[in-house]
């Protein structure tokens, strides 16, 4: 540790820290332009220049980069430094007179006209100041080196290679982050295949899924994070405590055992693009029903606040049921949680805004408890219900007197008109549908589906979780869509299914077996490689084959195929069968 | 009085025996001509048995399984999708005519698609007229 005096205020901080650390730690400001703690100091600005006192010298040096020494006596604010930044100030603020940043330091130091003209006078607010963080943060925290300096003297400026589109941007945005005057700016456009898909979702790269996750703990999403791109940044480690940040740690693939499996994959949503008419993914206020839900979260991205893309408050809102559901051309089945939710949705912009709300809807179905109650208490808070699936969302201008800049072409067919209602904000109500891995899944478990995709029941009123195929149960929205308490009371049935069969602690296993009877066994082996689950074993000592019956699952593939009728099948022998039909028949 | 064929259907407990089961839950207006036995898969139907129907003197055969792939024995509709195009050519020989054996894939949920395939199928034969046992008997 050494001790420094700044404008006369004794600080102790370690050997070689920057004059600027330590001035920040005595509480005394230096004006700086080109500082930023995330990279090495660049010193070129020259604007945090103070005078060091060291015994009878006394220089003027840069405090961003110049480490303090045993006895060092530093000047922030003699006259001679107040003479430098001045002309630092007026130079800078000649030739880039609109720059916020220049601006605003150049009055805390009292600068209102500089006394030069420039020759290279810029009158953009975003100018380039030549400060060179976005090629520093490029160079020493990104490691992608892409920006740079050409040329000098007036001259000077920041380019990319050849002054083109880089392949090597790895369009982090970190240059647009550390530009003081906003002169690099992220454009959202289709670049080398980056396109945000879904603008509401986390802006940085590492991120806590949701206030709810569990565990809750951040998570790196290696596709947008530096450090796996290039290698450099680790701006997340240097600044975490307890060392938590792990780059290395990969998915693993666990082999668990069990005796029993309960599929709840949930559901998928239904893609509104395809309904061109709604203008979803084409205009701006057009959400998706979990766009919306994030949007009003009070952890979502506005804190919870109902405003457009524009920050602005909508003067109304319409919210259009059944996207997806009950239309023949998608879904024939109701999401039955679309006219709730719908509501809830009118509730809370009402409740944050003095918007005008629109309901359209096909048919109400306020199934549940104390769901009528709710629907009802929304009609005495004013939110308007048109009873028609709206027809179509045209972008319409902003007229005197119209209330917002999207057209909702519907037919009310409670009064039998055609009506035409301008909103701001649309928020769909989009279809559940069957994940888009479901088939995957459920050939994985073999279990059957239903007509609209969903994974299909036992029996759909005497067992409902549980499925064909023993020790496989299903829940939820996988079976099919339903609400948090169907959902939850449903789950709980299967666990208890679960439960009594692990309390039992054995099975019980159809008796549909096949079995050789072994006198009439020839050993020709065709049964054996017809098996799809090994059940068939061949005794070479007997020459016989033989069915383990805790293998066989019965399907009685090898009994048919038995040349010599030595295979059978318990419950459907061949005698049985013939029978039953000798029965049918006559 | 109008010809009404008999059919036999065999259909695997998974698949078709639900759909056809769906079917009748769903309240869809099918034929009554099919009359079922069902069998744990359709890998076990014997090509024996469709032999045996046509001379107990069925009008026409059909075997539904689920569809390939679905399989709930992992493989056993592939097994009749090989039996059954081989006894077709077979029992052409036999002076049976190849259409009054079908063989059909029907899942779970395809209730309207049974009721479909039954419709069809008893039209056909229908219009095919009865099947006749020719003077040597078709032995086993």
């Amino acid at each position: 540790m050494v001790n420094v005096k700044i404008d006369g205020k004794e600080v102790q901080v370690p050997q070689d820290t920057s004059i600027l650390k330590a001035a920040e730690k005595a509480g005394i400001w230096i004006p700086t332009m080109c500082h930023n703690n995330l990279i090495e100091p660049y010193g070129v600005c020259r604007l945090c220049s103070v005078e060091v006192v060291r015994g009878k010298r006394s220089r003027v040096v840069t405090a961003c980069n110049y480490p303090v020494r045993e006895g060092i006596v530093v000047n922030t604010n003699s006259e001679k430094i107040k003479w430098i930044r001045k002309i630092i100030m007026e130079l800078m603020l000649s030739r880039w007179p609109n720059v916020k940043v220049v601006k605003d330091i150049a009055q805390q130091l009292g600068i209102e006209t500089p006394r030069f003209e420039s020759l290279e006078k810029d009158e953009a607010s975003d100018a380039c100041i030549l400060c060179g963080m976005c090629v520093n943060v490029c160079r020493d925290l990104v490691g992608a080196s892409i920006l740079g300096f050409v040329n000098r003297g007036i001259k000077r400026e920041v380019v990319l290679p050849f002054n083109e589109q880089s392949d090597k941007c790895i369009v982090c945005g970190a240059c647009a982050q550390v530009c003081p005057t906003g002169h690099i700016k992220m454009v959202i456009e289709d670049y080398k295949g980056k396109k945000p898909e879904f603008t509401l979702g986390p802006k940085t790269a590492i991120y806590v899924p949701s206030m709810q996750a569990v565990p809750r703990v951040p998570v790196i999403d290696t596709q947008s994070c530096i450090h796996f791109q290039t290698g450099g940044c680790e701006t997340c480690a240097k600044v975490c405590e307890p060392l938590a940040i792990n780059y290395k740690m990969e998915d693993e693939i666990v082999e668990v055992d069990v005796g029993q499996i309960l599929v709840v994959t949930g559901y998928g949503i239904f893609d509104a693009t395809q309904m061109a008419q709604y203008g979803y993914g084409r205009y701006d206020n057009v959400y998706s029903s979990l766009e919306f839900e994030m949007l009003v979260n009070s952890t979502g991205p506005t804190g919870g606040k109902v405003v457009m893309k524009n920050g602005e408050e909508p003067r109304a809102v319409g919210i259009i049921h059944c996207i997806g559901s009950r239309d023949t051309n998608y879904h024939p089945y109701c999401s039955r949680v679309c006219c709730m939710y719908a509501l809830k949705f009118a509730h809370l912009v009402h409740d944050r805004t003095d918007a005008a709300i629109y309901q359209f809807y096909i048919d109400m179905r306020a199934f549940g408890k104390g769901y009528e109650e709710f629907y009802s208490r929304l009609l005495d808070e004013g939110i308007t219900m048109i009873r028609g699936k709206a027809a179509e969302i045209v972008e319409a201008p902003r007229l005197n007197g119209s209330d917002g800049n999207l057209l909702i072409r519907c037919e009310d067919t409670l009064i039998g008109k055609f009506r035409e209602i301008p909103v701001d904000m649309v928020i769909l109500c989009n279809a559940m549908e069957p994940q888009r891995d479901s088939d995957t899944v459920r050939r994985l478990f073999s279990i059957s589906k239903s007509p609209d995709g969903f994974f299909l029941e036992r029996h759909p009123k005497l067992d409902p979780t549980a499925t064909t195929t023993e020790g496989v149960f299903i829940a939820g929205c996988a079976q099919g869509p339903k609400d948090i308490p169907d959902t939850v009371a449903q789950a709980s049935a299967a666990a208890a299914r679960i439960l009594s069969l692990i309390c039992k602690g054995e099975v019980e296993i159809d008796p549909v077996r096949a079995m050789v009877q072994d006198d009439y066994c020839s050993g020709c082996r065709i049964c054996n490689n017809l098996c799809p689950y090994g059940a068939i074993d061949f005794i070479v000592d007997k020459k016989l084959s033989h069915v383990n019956e805790a293998l066989c699952k019965g399907c009685g593939t090898c009994v048919a195929a038995c040349p010599s009728s030595a295979m059978t099948g318990h419950g459907f022998t061949d005698a049985q069968i013939l029978a039953e039909l000798e029965g049918l028949i006559s | 009085m109008s010809f009404e064929p008999k059919i036999v259907g065999f259909l695997c407990n998974w698949c078709s025996y639900s759909g056809a089961d769906l079917a009748g839950v769903s309240r869809i207006k099918s034929a009554p001509n099919v009359r079922i036995i069902r069998t744990m898969c359709s890998g076990r139907v014997d090509p024996a048995f469709i032999l045996k129907s046509f001379q107990l003197g069925a009008d026409g055969v059909v075997v539904m399984g689920c569809h390939l792939g679905d399989c709930h024995y992992q493989e056993g509709n592939y097994k009749t999708l090989r039996r059954i195009p081989f006894l077709k050519r077979l029992i052409r020989e036999f002076g049976i005519d190849p259409r009054r054996l079908r063989l059909e894939w029907v899942s779970a949920s395809e209730g309207d698609r049974f009721a479909e395939v039954v419709n069809e199928m008893t039209e056909e034969i229908r219009k095919i007229g009865p099947f006749i046992h020719s003077a040597t008997k078709i032995k086993k």
